[in-house]
């Protein structure tokens, strides 16, 4: 086991370097002149050449890239060209906000999906089959920006459940140490802070949940079919054991590693792609980071944040082929 | 059978109640968390807090060092300049400086400095303040401080810089000595960027950490900055301005989008929002427990007519595009009615304006007529840029062109729609590449200079006279103008320029857009500035 994590950890470094590579020729590729957005309109050529020339933006495009490779190796991710401030200090509030609220909405959108698709599978063809299946069927197809503002207007506007926006109420806002709000505000005791935060994530998580809550759902419920009607489950029912844990011990067992496969990947979506989530919920969270990064051209801030991005979701997809093997002993490794 | 429906039941009441328990423990957080409820239930304590909420993030605090309104919306409250704009507009009104005399050349500038002011930090404010501040923006760069050279015309000792010297004569008296008459000198003192900063802070804490930990003089001083997130500031307790300002602390909190944005005004998380679309005007008009602001228009959207390029070098040809559009139409569309169709380059607020020049009238026969004469009695095809991105002076710029296009077919001309994204929009339509181009510009300093001259004279060709437009006639008049210290005398020469611009017709102006804020109705003495940066130190909540 460790033998293997050490082979895909090694295995990760030429992906790694792919990744950089790939990111740095994309971002070239794009129309435009960096030093021209951000000085402006109203800029003058002269000033756009010696911002060019303090950029670096002169140099042959392999220079500039061993020099970014360089400056990854000691940890340093660049400075961003807007703010003038390193990416490295920049990035982690923004990284925070994005963790907490995906972690929310993946717990959602596992718990209900998993569940929704079990009982489908269960009581197939019955109307909580149907319901369930439509109702997934309309999460996977829903834009977000439309929910989003659905959703202020009814249980904000309306019902004054949650909060619109934000990660905390600004009049009495979160003495930040670790950035997770709720860890911070637990670990300070200021436990009315903890539900504000949960309220102002309620919204967002359950709008960023209901693709992968869709996905999820329909994933389960046919895997879940197709290990019901396996011998094993037969023999289980007529030995009489009850029907919940033939369902959720035995079956559920069998079923959950195509499951696992697409938890892992909506999670790695969900990091790095809840660009719209954040911006309706005007969160300050790492999609809207790169975002006003790629259009003001803030070249540094742009690869490293996908760069992080990308690192997480590999990361992600390593911890789940990891436990595969310790939930179906079966799959070994060599 | 029976067992199995009360499994289902349980599992499903299970699942439900998971679901909603982030509702139930919030609704208790709802009462409990009452000061940091809504507007209603907020009570005493909360109103004197004004929460302000935009669609994005300051770039930085050290106003000389950035060029984007969200940043000077917070600097204008934490920095002063030695001339303030008026409450309202753009006058020349006393700030840091009390008084000022000018000598008869409109060369020398003697600032009397206003007694008793004190930096956020304890320092006191005087000439040799004023001095440091002026030797520390001199000895810059264009990609440092942008607004510095753009205003005064370089650095150092460069040809075009403006300010020969400045020295502080006595504790409270600095003379600054120009080179040549500059006409906007008093205006583009009153800019944002050239807020007096704290010595002692700057040489304390370097640039960079200046930009995150502003100090000047202002109404309020800086607390606390978590990017993206929220800009605190807190009143200062020393301020000059006896009973000023009236907040305790001001929070910005930057939401991106308009809709979500009006959301959190209506329900009460934020106390003024920025941007608000035109369309929602209605609602919030509708809506007792909020109040709009206008923004007093000091920007144009307009049809660029490249010169150079075929058939537009024909200034028959650019009259008929001003008669073929009907402007009103899309002002009424597209910006909701909250805009004043243009008939000049510059919005009427701004000195100079000529409210005489009659503009051309929507008339298809005439344009007809007109593109007869230039023997374009068939029509032609020509490409129609529409931007990519909305502002203030466009909120739609792809349907603001299938309008004109639809106009433009009725004249006989084909009009293909092309975009780009936006930095290669500008970066080609700067190069002469389009033959029409949607754009904009919104004023620095309210200052005509400041429109006519950047964007029509032919200096600014390749820069942002996108047009190529050249009248030597005009350029005379604008040169003249910049120079001019007269006031009276200035004006007048602007408003020949914009009759020569009206005949030679190198734009189809569209509109001065009014932009437009809400805020909780219970919030008084707000007033919305035309320059975008809204001083906050009057307002108060009832």
């Amino acid at each position: 086991m460790l033998q293997y994590i050490m082979r895909r950890l090694l295995q990760l470094i030429p992906v790694l370097l792919g990744m950089t590579f790939v990111v740095f020729l994309i971002i070239r590729a794009i129309p435009g002149d960096p030093a021209v957005v951000i000085l402006g309109q109203q800029a003058t050529e002269e000033a756009v050449a010696a911002l060019r020339e303090t950029l670096g933006l002169n140099n042959p495009w392999y220079v500039q890239y061993f020099e970014y490779l360089k400056n990854l190796f000691t940890g340093d991710l660049g400075q961003s060209i807007r703010t003038r401030t390193p990416v490295n200090e920049e990035i982690w509030p923004y990284l925070a906000a994005t963790f907490e609220l995906s972690m929310f909405a993946i717990i959602i959108a596992v718990f209900i999906g998993v569940n929704a698709g079990i009982i489908s599978a269960w009581f197939q063809n019955s109307w909580f089959d149907y319901t369930a299946m439509i109702l997934a069927l309309v999460g996977v197809s829903i834009p977000i920006f439309w929910l989003g503002l659905m959703m202020q207007y009814q249980f904000s506007l309306q019902w004054d459940w949650f909060p619109t926006t934000g990660r905390e109420d600004v009049r009495n806002p979160v003495n930040a140490i670790t950035n997770l709000y709720i860890f911070d505000t637990i670990i300070q005791g200021r436990f009315d802070q903890t539900l504000d935060v949960l309220r102002h994530l309620a919204m967002p998580g359950i709008a960023l949940a209901t693709i992968p809550m869709a996905i999820i759902a329909r994933m389960t419920r046919s895997s879940m079919l197709e290990v019901m009607k396996s011998d094993y489950i037969r023999t289980a029912r007529a030995k009489g054991e009850k029907m919940f844990w033939v369902v959720y011990r035995h079956s559920l067992k069998n079923a959950v590693i195509p499951v696992l496969t697409v938890i892992g990947l909506q999670t790695g979506l969900l990091l790095g792609g809840a660009i719209l989530t954040e911006t309706i919920f005007g969160l300050p969270g790492i999609g809207r980071y790169i975002y006003e990064a790629i259009s003001s051209r803030d070249y540094p801030v742009i690869q490293s944040g996908i760069l992080v991005v990308a690192f997480i979701f590999v990361m992600i997809n390593l911890i789940v082929d990891i436990l595969y093997s310790i939930i179906d002993p079966r799959i070994r490794y060599s | 059978m029976n067992k199995k429906a009360w499994l289902l039941f349980f599992v499903l009441l299970l699942t439900v109640s998971t679901a909603l328990f982030g509702c139930s423990s919030d609704d208790g957080a709802s009462e409990d968390g009452g000061d940091g409820g809504t507007s209603e239930e907020g009570g005493s304590d909360a109103e004197d807090t004004l929460v302000f909420g935009r669609g994005g993030d300051s770039v930085g605090l050290d106003p000389i060092t950035v060029t984007d309104g969200e940043s000077f919306k917070v600097t204008k409250n934490v920095f002063e300049t030695l001339i303030e704009f008026g409450k309202e507009d753009t006058e020349v009104n006393p700030g840091l400086a009390a008084e000022w005399d000018v000598s008869e050349d409109g060369l020398t500038y003697t600032f009397t400095l206003q007694e008793g002011v004190t930096f956020h930090d304890g320092e006191a404010f005087n000439a040799d303040a004023v001095v440091y501040n002026f030797e520390r923006w001199a000895s810059g760069t264009e990609d440092k401080f942008y607004y510095y050279k753009s205003m005064f015309g370089g650095f150092g000792d460069d040809e075009g810089h403006v300010i020969e010297s400045v020295t502080a004569t006595d504790d409270m008296t600095v003379e600054i000595k120009l080179k040549r008459p500059q006409a906007p000198f008093l205006k583009n003192l009153a800019m944002s960027p050239f807020g007096i900063a704290s010595p002692k802070a700057l040489d304390e804490m370097g640039d960079d950490e200046f930009n995150e930990n502003p100090v000047g003089t202002g109404p309020f001083k800086f607390v606390e900055w978590r990017r993206n997130e929220r800009i605190v500031l807190e009143k200062f307790e020393d301020y000059w301005q006896e009973g000023l300002p009236k907040l305790n602390q001001v929070i910005f909190r930057s939401i991106p989008e308009n809709s979500a944005r009006l959301n959190a005004l209506t329900s009460g998380e934020i106390d003024l929002a920025d941007g608000v679309n035109p369309s929602d005007s209605a609602q919030v008009e509708g809506n007792d427990n909020l109040q709009l602001f206008e923004r007093p228009s000091m920007n144009v959207g307009y049809l660029g007519l490249t010169t150079t390029r075929e058939p537009f070098d024909d200034p028959k040809v650019r009259q008929a595009m001003n008669h073929a559009i009907n402007r009103q139409a899309i002002v009424d569309a597209f910006f909701e009615g909250r805009a004043e169709v243009a008939k000049n380059p510059i919005p009427p607020v701004i000195a100079g304006y000529n409210d005489d020049i009659e503009g051309y009238e929507y008339d298809v026969d005439r344009a007809k007529e007109l593109l007869e004469e230039a023997g374009l009695g068939d029509g032609f095809e020509m490409d129609l840029w529409a931007m990519p991105v909305p502002r203030p002076y466009m909120p739609d710029g792809q349907k603001v062109a299938e309008a004109i296009q639809n106009d433009l077919a009725a004249v006989g001309i084909t009009a293909n729609i092309v975009t780009n994204e936006w930095a290669t929009y500008l970066d080609k339509a700067r190069l002469g590449e389009a033959d029409a181009f949607l754009l904009g510009w919104t004023g620095d300093n309210g200052d005509a200079d400041n429109f006519l001259y950047v964007l029509l004279d032919q200096d600014n060709i390749g820069s942002n006279n996108y047009t190529y437009y050249e009248n030597q006639d005009l350029h005379d008049l604008l040169i003249e103008a910049r120079s001019e210290v007269d006031e009276d005398k200035r004006n007048q020469l602007y408003m020949e320029a914009q009759e020569i611009i009206h005949e030679d017709a190198p734009w189809v102006p569209l509109a001065h857009s009014t932009p437009l804020m809400a805020g909780s109705a219970n919030l008084k003495d707000f007033v919305a500035h035309p320059t975008g940066s809204d001083n906050l130190m009057d307002a108060y909540f009832e």
